[in-house]
């Protein structure tokens, strides 16, 4: 039944496999993010509470909920090559942790500049948001790790290790404001069937988070190439795609 | 449209520091990130056709070192016999 999936396991095809995703993916991610940010800045209502500074909302929330899901996903990879030993997996882990670490400072920052005109700070040092810095230097050892070995396997191992260890963070953020008492307001769209929003606000949300996560599967994609590329450089359909790229962009 | 003006839009409600910063900041991260990927691409594959061209230099020069060993052993031996 999953016998599809075998090919991909070869690096060759999976690395041009990505390739042929990277001009759909950015298409559809700059086309979700124009219509959604432009609706959620000029046309999306302004909220009875919190006015015009909502708007932040349609970046935060996103931003937020993507740090945590590409933590998953490089945790999925982590244990995949360290159970398999399927090498392919580490390089999207690597790929994957730098993504993860901008989208998480875009959470933290975002959440700052919507944390001042409503709380009145910056920053508190609260469950939430204690949790997610933990999360921003949780990504950085991980980097940190994939950089610091000659030898990928066993950077790709070490990383790993802390990756899976680090997944403890994950319901700790998530149910951080329900177990705490905390300045962090519930969650908005999470309550599954019902969200707690007009349609008006949720549409341009779900465009801005749909844009968001073409925008994040396209920059790991590009990433993957590299890290494919520099982990099987001995190889000969590297060699070959090599010199034929260069000679291509020396005429 | 929510707003009456280009300067309404621009105040935010009086939010607009909070909001343009916010947008500004993300939009900044986010153009480095794929400025980064992309050029950090086009890097690993400089560096493999680099190493990939000293390798092969290496390897012609290994090869016409053999070959005139070869040549000044043939010649030692004709000396000796003659």
């Amino acid at each position: 039944m999953w016998k599809w999936l075998h090919p991909y396991a070869n690096p060759e095809v999976s690395y041009h496999f990505a390739g042929r995703m990277l001009p759909w993916l950015s298409a559809l991610a700059a086309l979700f993010l124009s219509i959604g940010i432009v609706w959620a800045l000029a046309f999306a209502p302004a909220d009875y509470q919190q006015g015009d500074s909502f708007r932040i909302f349609y970046l935060h929330v996103p931003a937020a909920s993507l740090s945590m899901g590409i933590y998953l996903g490089m945790a999925i990879a982590a244990f995949t090559s360290m159970v398999w030993q399927f090498k392919l997996a580490d390089a999207s882990a690597a790929a994957m942790a730098p993504v993860g670490a901008v989208f998480t400072a875009i959470a933290l920052f975002t959440g700052a500049a919507w944390g001042k005109p409503m709380w009145g700070t910056w920053w508190i040092w609260d469950a939430r948001l204690t949790s997610e810095l933990i999360l921003l230097f949780l990504y950085l050892g991980v980097i940190a790790l994939h950089s610091a070995f000659e030898d990928k396997n066993l950077a790709g191992k070490a990383a790993g290790i802390l990756t899976l260890v680090g997944v403890i963070n994950l319901p700790i953020i998530k149910y951080s404001v329900e177990w705490w008492n905390t300045l962090h307001q519930g969650s908005t769209i999470s309550k599954l069937g019902k969200p707690s929003m007009t349609a008006d606000m949720l549409w341009p949300f779900l465009f801005c988070f749909i844009g968001f996560i073409l925008l994040v599967t396209l920059v790991i994609c590009i990433r993957f190439r590299s890290e494919v590329l520099s982990r099987n450089s001995i190889r000969p359909w590297v060699r070959t795609l090599v010199s034929t790229q260069l000679a291509a962009t020396e005429k | 449209m929510q707003f009456d003006s280009f300067s309404a839009f621009l105040d935010m409600g009086g939010y607009g520091f909070y909001v343009w910063l916010s947008f500004g900041v993300s939009a900044a991260l986010i153009l480095a990130l794929i400025v980064s990927s992309v050029l950090g691409h086009k890097k690993v594959i400089k560096n493999i056709a680099i190493r990939q061209q000293r390798e092969d230099k290496l390897r012609q020069v290994r090869k016409q070192r053999k070959n005139t060993q070869v040549d000044l052993t043939q010649h030692s031996t004709k000396e000796i016999t003659q």
